[in-house]
């Protein structure tokens, strides 16, 4: 288990490095960046001294490790926008995404495990047909178009949460369902053709061969078996839904990660927007990392291993 | 078996001898989703490719005295703008009718790039395995760590913001990792297959065998990925055009059109729904027969 | 009444794409306390939805008829959900072909093998695992303590099946269905669960139904012995009577496919049976094994014949032939 753990670590840590120079070589090759910084109107000279300032005449291979070498060290470098380290933006801004993606994963869990359940029990009746009409119309769904309907109709017309800001939990309940909705279609028919799959295999034929209740053979049999590989899903989807949270921020304007990004992205600020795209990344390959440890653990068959 | 006992058998099996065709027909027509989807589909496709024919009005054609004029079905529409009008007195209908061409085109296209990147990346690794697998399986994790909404937005950004070949090809360089996944493992499970052992014994060329041999028989599972990634790259176009970094106005993008309607969905919802909800249809019908042609694939079908 | 199973025109049908699967067509069978009664049959014929049936276990869109359905004394077609799954597990359990899956991976053998007992007895986890322990070690699983802890994937097949086995046994049931018990496993540890269901059967007094395709298997531990053929019971007979005595030309053909040591020179031609089971789907005009049989007649296409008893032997002797019937009787 450790020798599985450390090597999964090592593999973590190597696609990290090659992320952070895959961003680092997109970036730097999708244009001149000491133009977009010193904007349209500026001269000639102006966009050298800024090339000077911020280090860009150096060679890519220079600046890269000049790059990662602070980050090692905790040090994203200065924001051109913000006039602020990128580091403090990022810690400033954290804890609201995380609380968004959370939620919208708890969210996303809390309705689409149960009802993928109750598809696969019920299949082929209207409720297993709702259930996947559902999940079809989920999967069509434009992400920021579901948020302006949300906030269309229960904060304009209803009035029962705020259309936008961070200040309290309401202000989170309508960003957490338009980014967690994303994820329920998907980890729904999961369960569903888990749960299938499960329910016809043998050891389920087992356990009503010893007269349980159906509950107990649906609970503990086959429920236990049908959802490790939605534990792995949820985990990815959580660091897909981070990197989704820039539509949904920029909609509900909540002041986090996503959003941060998306000033820096429209203000050329690029030392932040490198940087969250490699936090971003680092999440993913963790909760990755996570999902499999998560899996091993739940399935006593790769534990031992 | 005697000739007694195999006319035996299929006059006690029951069964009707049905042409191979018909019973394809008859499980596609069988396949509500697919049904549904290939409908739906065909008639956005036909009405995008007639669009200069059968549009109302110029998608472009702006009429300050006509501006956000309800749809026909609200008190004060009109037929004569049945979807209404934009806050530049632009035909909604019109502008939909086009933006179709510009949905369907960056999908289909954009897929094309990222399976073509997929397929040879998944191929190789499945058919060399080894070293070229670690390789490229090292290159497939990577690629899906990157945060795609938000690389992509910072690459239009810098780029210079979008037209729609920039969106093409940057979706396109950006989606290619289920492709890959699908095609490194259908490859997989094929390399050993007779016929290609066949044709390494009668001294074929690797590409050969790769192009004419392996490809089309992986090409089935890789069109119901081309389908999901479709709908994938119009969603992003839209989310990149609503983000004001894909296609750029006038076009008439849906995303667009719901990023310019967003200040006016207060008062007058309609301007996002009606984009809001062709974009879904698209979406929803090309998912539904990615669906159904995966349904298709699978050895038994659904009945 | 010495009888557990008293079975009459036992049907199971099944909507399938192509039509209603007529998979059981009217089966009589009975079984008696601590007797092991051997059902043999090719793959196809029926006799694993038969157990299904028996046990509760078919799908929902199965159809399951029949005129007597009764495990000592209950109707076990109108019995309550709830009764019908205390006798399921407490009064009658089973033991599947494959072992390598018919245990759940996610759960102890400990917790797999007393969740049952605990269910339906009431005792406590203590008890239960003291008889866990007990059947384990009695049906030859070492180190039966540790077993408790240990997964499934941990042990081999044959270790599998010996703790389904000792899971089978431990409600004290009457009766045992094993549906092909041995098929999965390697042709060595085969014979060593063969001989310990025998063991147990008759140390326990446990009555068995042993599922099987394995005429060679039924000759080393069958007490009575039923031949089913394309959904229906064509010979059934003491074990003894059986192979003494085949009567039915289907009957006669699966014993002469097995080679007999001593007898059956090597290198001889074995005997095997032409052509293929009918389709189950829909209704089978005559005789089922008509087609196949090297002394039909063109009325045995026409005429289904029923199970009758054969007057000239001295126990219970069953067949679904008329021909055989009355050449043997011509023969006297």
């Amino acid at each position: 288990m450790l020798v599985f753990i450390f090597r999964r670590l090592l593999v973590a840590f190597s696609v990290a490095i090659t992320v952070s120079i895959v961003s680092f070589m997109l970036l730097h090759f999708s244009g001149d960046l000491a133009v977009s910084i010193a904007g349209p109107d500026s001269t000639a000279e102006q966009v050298e001294q800024i090339r000077i300032d911020f280090g860009l005449d150096k060679p890519v291979v220079f600046q890269y490790f000049d790059w990662v070498w602070s980050a090692l060290q905790g040090d994203f470098g200065r924001s051109y926008y913000f006039q602020d380290s990128v580091m403090s933006l990022i810690t400033e801004r954290m804890p609201v995404t995380l609380t968004l993606g959370a939620v919208s994963l708890a969210l996303a869990t809390v309705v689409a495990i149960p009802l993928g359940v109750i598809a696969a029990i019920k299949q082929d009746t209207w409720v297993d047909r709702l259930a996947l009409t559902i999940a079809c119309v989920g999967q069509a769904m434009p992400s920021f178009w579901f948020a302006l309907t949300l906030i269309v109709i229960f904060a304009v017309n209803l009035h029962w949460l705020p259309a936008g800001g961070s200040s309290t939990w309401q202000h989170f309940v309508l960003p957490a369902i338009a980014l967690g909705y994303y994820a329920t279609p998907a980890m729904m028919r999961l369960t569903r053709t888990g749960m299938l799959e499960v329910l016809g295999s043998d050891y389920i034929r087992t356990a009503r061969s010893k007269g349980l209740s159906e509950t107990s053979v649906i609970f503990k049999h086959a429920l236990r078996n049908a959802v490790i590989p939605v534990v792995a899903l949820a985990a990815v989807e959580l660091g897909f839904m981070l990197g989704g949270s820039i539509v949904i921020e920029s909609v509900f304007s909540l002041k986090g990660l996503g959003q941060l990004a998306w000033d820096a992205i429209s203000r050329n600020d690029y030392p932040v927007v490198q940087a969250v795209v490699l936090i971003i990344a680092v999440f993913y390959i963790v909760l990755t990392l996570l999902a499999d440890v998560l899996n091993a653990m739940l399935d006593p068959r790769l534990r031992v291993r | 078996m005697s000739e007694s006992t195999l006319s035996l058998n299929a006059a006690t099996s029951g069964l009707p001898v049905v042409p191979e065709w018909r019973r394809i027909m008859n499980r596609v027509v069988g396949h509500r989703g697919l049904l549904l989807g290939s409908s739906i589909l065909g008639v956005i496709v036909v009405l995008a490719l007639l669009a200069p024919w059968i549009a109302p009005h110029d998608p472009f054609a702006q009429n300050i005295s006509q501006r956000m004029i309800p749809p026909v079905w609200h008190d004060k529409g009109t037929w004569d703008h049945i979807f209404g009008t934009d806050k530049l007195g632009r035909d909604y209908l019109s502008r939909l009718l086009y933006g179709a061409r510009i949905s369907l085109s960056i999908g289909l296209l954009a897929a094309l790039i990222s399976g073509l990147i997929g397929t040879t990346l998944g191929v190789l690794a499945g058919y060399f395995g080894g070293r070229v697998d670690a390789v490229i399986s090292y290159i497939i994790t990577t690629r899906l760590a990157l945060p795609v909404l938000l690389v992509a937005l910072a690459m239009a950004s810098l780029v210079g913001g979008g037209s729609v070949e920039t969106v093409v090809v940057l979706l396109g360089l950006l989606l290619w990792d289920r492709f890959a996944v699908v095609a490194r493992s259908t490859t997989q499970q094929l390399r050993e297959a007779e016929f290609i052992a066949s044709a390494k014994v009668i001294g074929a060329s690797t590409s050969y065998i790769l192009i004419r041999e392996l490809l089309p028989n992986i090409l089935s599972a890789l069109i119901v990925v081309m389908t999901l990634e479709m709908a994938h790259a119009i969603l992003l176009e839209a989310t990149l055009s609503f983000l004001g970094l894909g296609v750029q106005a006038p076009m008439p993008s849906w995303g667009l059109m719901i990023s310019e309607g967003k200040s006016y969905m207060f008062f007058k919802p309609w301007v996002i729904a009606i984009p809001g909800i062709t974009l879904m249809l698209l979406v929803l019908a090309i998912n539904l027969v990615g669906d159904g042609l995966r349904d298709m694939n699978a050895p038994e079908g659904r009945n | 009444m010495n009888r557990i199973l008293d079975i009459k025109n036992l049907q199971v049908s099944l909507p399938t794409a192509n039509g209603v699967l007529r998979a059981v067509r009217g089966i009589d069978l009975h079984v008696d306390k601590g007797e092991m009664l051997c059902i043999v049959g090719e793959s196809g014929c029926g006799k694993s939805m038969t157990s299904m049936a028996l046990m509760g276990l078919l799908p929902k869109r199965a159809e399951v008829t029949a005129e007597v359905l009764d495990f000592d004394g209950l109707d076990l077609l109108s019995l309550p959900k709830k009764e019908r799954n205390k006798i399921r597990g407490m009064r009658m359990s089973m033991i599947f072909q494959e072992p390598m899956t018919s245990l759940n991976p996610s759960y102890t053998l400990g917790n797999q093998l007393c969740e049952a007992i605990m269910r339906h007895k009431g005792v406590s986890s203590a008890e239960a695992k003291e008889r866990a322990v007990y059947l384990l070690t009695r049906a030859g699983v070492p180190m039966p303590e540790k077993r408790l802890d240990q997964y499934p994937h941990q042990l081999s097949g044959g270790l599998r099946q010996r703790v389904m086995i000792a899971m089978a046994l431990m409600c004290e049931p009457d009766l045992i269905i094993a549906d092909e018990p041995t098929t999965a496993l390697d042709v060595t540890i085969q014979a060593q669960i063969l001989r310990l269901i025998r063991e147990l059967q008759q140390e326990f007094g446990t009555a068995v139904i042993f599922i099987t395709h394995d005429l060679g298997v039924v000759a080393r531990i069958a007490d009575r012995v039923a031949v089913m053929y394309a959904g229906q019971v064509v010979e059934t007979a003491t074990a003894q009577e059986l192979y003494s005595n085949p009567m039915h030309p289907y009957t006669r053909g699966l014993l002469n496919c097995i080679p007999i040591p001593g007898k059956t020179a090597p290198g001889s031609h074995l005997e095997s049976i032409p052509g293929v089971v009918p389709s189950l789907i829909g209704e089978l005009k005559g005789c089922a094994f008509a087609n196949r049989c090297h002394v039909s007649t063109s009325e045995c296409s026409q005429r289904t014949p029923s199970l009758e008893l054969e007057p000239n032997s001295t126990s219970l002797h069953q067949v679904r032939c008329p021909i055989t019937a009355t050449t043997l009787q011509e023969a006297m």
